[in-house]
């Protein structure tokens, strides 16, 4: 089992006090309805499904219930940090 | 080639078994051939074989990372089936079983196929209806699927609990007495040697680390771990690390890839006659032929490719095993594993053409793909030989995620996702 740092709480936790929610930074385009079927499939179905650094969301749900980000190595299932939603990507990850 | 057979048996008896032959050679990567499998478990071993068998094109390289048959057709938990909702997926998923039937016999090698039925239990009224409605369905393909009382369940099942006390009692179940397990091992080792002694050049312990493309797009060949190999086609069949191979030409996909768990228990006398599965307390399970009781595990949440899971699944897992088989409370687990699932937004595979000129992908099975093994391999042989789909395969495009013509399993699934 995972222990994964709520970056809100400011504590880390077992895995099943969270829930996965897929590929972090994906934009949901302003005006859905006016894009092509090419833009709605890069959106919506679309994933980089990274071997190695994986940038994804994470809610925990049986705590304080908020979304936040995790930098995650997906070899090693290693977290390398996590941080509030809203936060821009990290362009700098510590200890990499 | 030499056959199997009982006068080889005989034959390989009286001279002290020096005879025997290696069921397949390990030869040089040639320069160039005219098509490349990227990926040495039972999709790719097969679509080589029924490339050469089929199709005449004998000139062909099977590239495996690791060693033959050890990625997910060496991890999962052997089931076959048919029972699917969707007319699409009734017609590949049948197509492998109908293939299953008599594969050992096209092989020359026992694949231990063995029709003992899979049943799968009903809970609760949404159970009741959603099952009822896969029986009828099926029934309209031509596939066959039965409703059992839970008597009939417990006749056909004996260890089965179908008390009314249960926490989640069975309150029927659907039977398809054409499914039921096969070696997982003997399948990759019986296309390897099919293949093998029509020429196909297995290469493993090679690692495709690129692939090149010509100034048209249309790929030229793959690097790998011992060099440049040219071919004038390439079929990926990569499963797990499908994404990571795609990316390397250019071709994003809709795949994630999640770890998926399975273990064993101790070895005991048969006492699991057929395949039991129930998606509302999460778990399945048989019985090898060596009496290890075989089962399998839920995705774990996050995607990775680490090759393993958190214990808390199997926990749950076993809880749920438990429930239906009060029996097996005290039975011992011998040892875990895990795999890495490629799975598709609607829980269908990917077999078809690419943006890219002479590559072709064949992906995205998910939790389910060793029971579609042989007809997955035939139609993708097909698709590469005659550069077109096989009928069977053509509802399996990578552009439906733009046209929206998915095959949405996912949320009719006859299995635990």
């Amino acid at each position: 089992m995972l222990l994964i740092r709520c970056p809100y709480c400011e504590e880390e936790r077992p895995e099943i006090e969270f829930r996965h929610a897929g590929e972090a930074h994906v934009a949901r385009p302003s005006d859905i309805a006016s894009i092509s079927d090419e833009e709605f499939e890069a959106f919506f179905f679309i994933r980089a499904n990274t071997r190695g650094t994986v940038y994804e969301r994470w809610r925990h749900v049986n705590g304080c219930a908020r979304f936040f980000n995790a930098v995650r190595d997906s070899v090693s299932d290693r977290f390398i940090m996590t941080y509030k939603a809203g936060d821009p990507k990290p362009k700098k990850l510590p200890g990499v | 080639m030499k056959k199997y057979s009982v006068f080889a048996i005989a034959r390989e008896a009286m001279r002290g078994h020096r005879g025997w032959e290696q069921q397949w050679t390990s030869p040089e990567p040639k320069a160039e051939y005219d098509v490349v499998i990227v990926g040495a478990g039972g999709h790719g071993l097969g679509t080589a074989y029924y490339l050469a068998k089929e199709h005449g094109i004998t000139n062909v390289a099977v590239l495996e990372k690791g060693w033959l048959g050890g990625g997910n057709t060496g991890r999962n938990t052997t089931i076959i089936r048919s029972n699917y909702l969707y007319d699409e997926s009734a017609g590949i998923y049948d197509h492998a079983l109908k293939l299953w039937d008599g594969l050992s016999q096209d092989l020359n090698y026992n694949v231990m196929y063995s029709a003992r039925g899979v049943m799968m239990l009903a809970h609760n009224v949404h159970d009741v209806q959603s099952l009822k409605r896969h029986v009828h369905a099926n029934r309209l393909n031509g596939i066959d699927n039965e409703w059992l009382t839970p008597e009939q369940a417990k006749d056909y099942c004996p260890p089965l609990n179908i008390s009314r006390d249960a926490r989640y009692p069975v309150v029927g179940a659907s039977l398809q007495r054409r499914g039921g397990t096969a070696r997982h091992d003997a399948v990759a080792w019986g296309y390897a040697r099919g293949a093998s002694a029509r020429g196909v050049h297995i290469i493993q312990n090679c690692e495709v680390t690129g692939i090149r493309r010509g100034p048209n797009g249309a790929v030229t060949g793959v690097e790998t771990s011992r060099g440049f190999i040219g071919a004038k086609k390439i079929g990926v069949v990569a499963a797990g690390n499908t994404s990571v191979v795609m990316s390397m030409a250019g071709v994003r996909m809709p795949l994630e890839s999640y770890p998926l768990q399975a273990l064993v228990s101790e070895p005991v006398k048969p006492v699991v006659p057929c395949v039991v599965m129930s998606n509302t307390v999460h778990a399945y399970i048989s019985q090898s032929d060596k009496g290890e009781l075989v089962i399998g595990a839920g995705t774990d949440q996050y995607t990775s490719y680490s090759q393993a899971g958190g214990l808390h699944i199997l926990e749950h897992t076993l809880d749920a095993i438990c429930e239906m088989f009060p029996v097996f409370t005290r039975m011992k687990m011998l040892r875990s594993w895990g795999g890495i699932v490629d799975v598709t937004p609607d829980r269908s595979p990917i077999l078809a053409k690419t943006p890219v000129g002479g590559l072709y992908v064949n992906c995205g099975w998910g939790t389910g793909g060793f029971k579609a093994t042989p007809g997955s391999a035939h139609v993708f042989a097909h698709t590469i030989a005659r550069d077109e789909p096989h009928p069977i395969n053509a509802p399996f495009t990578l552009d439906r995620f733009r046209t929206g013509r998915l095959i949405d399993e996912a949320a009719a699934a006859a299995v635990a996702h």
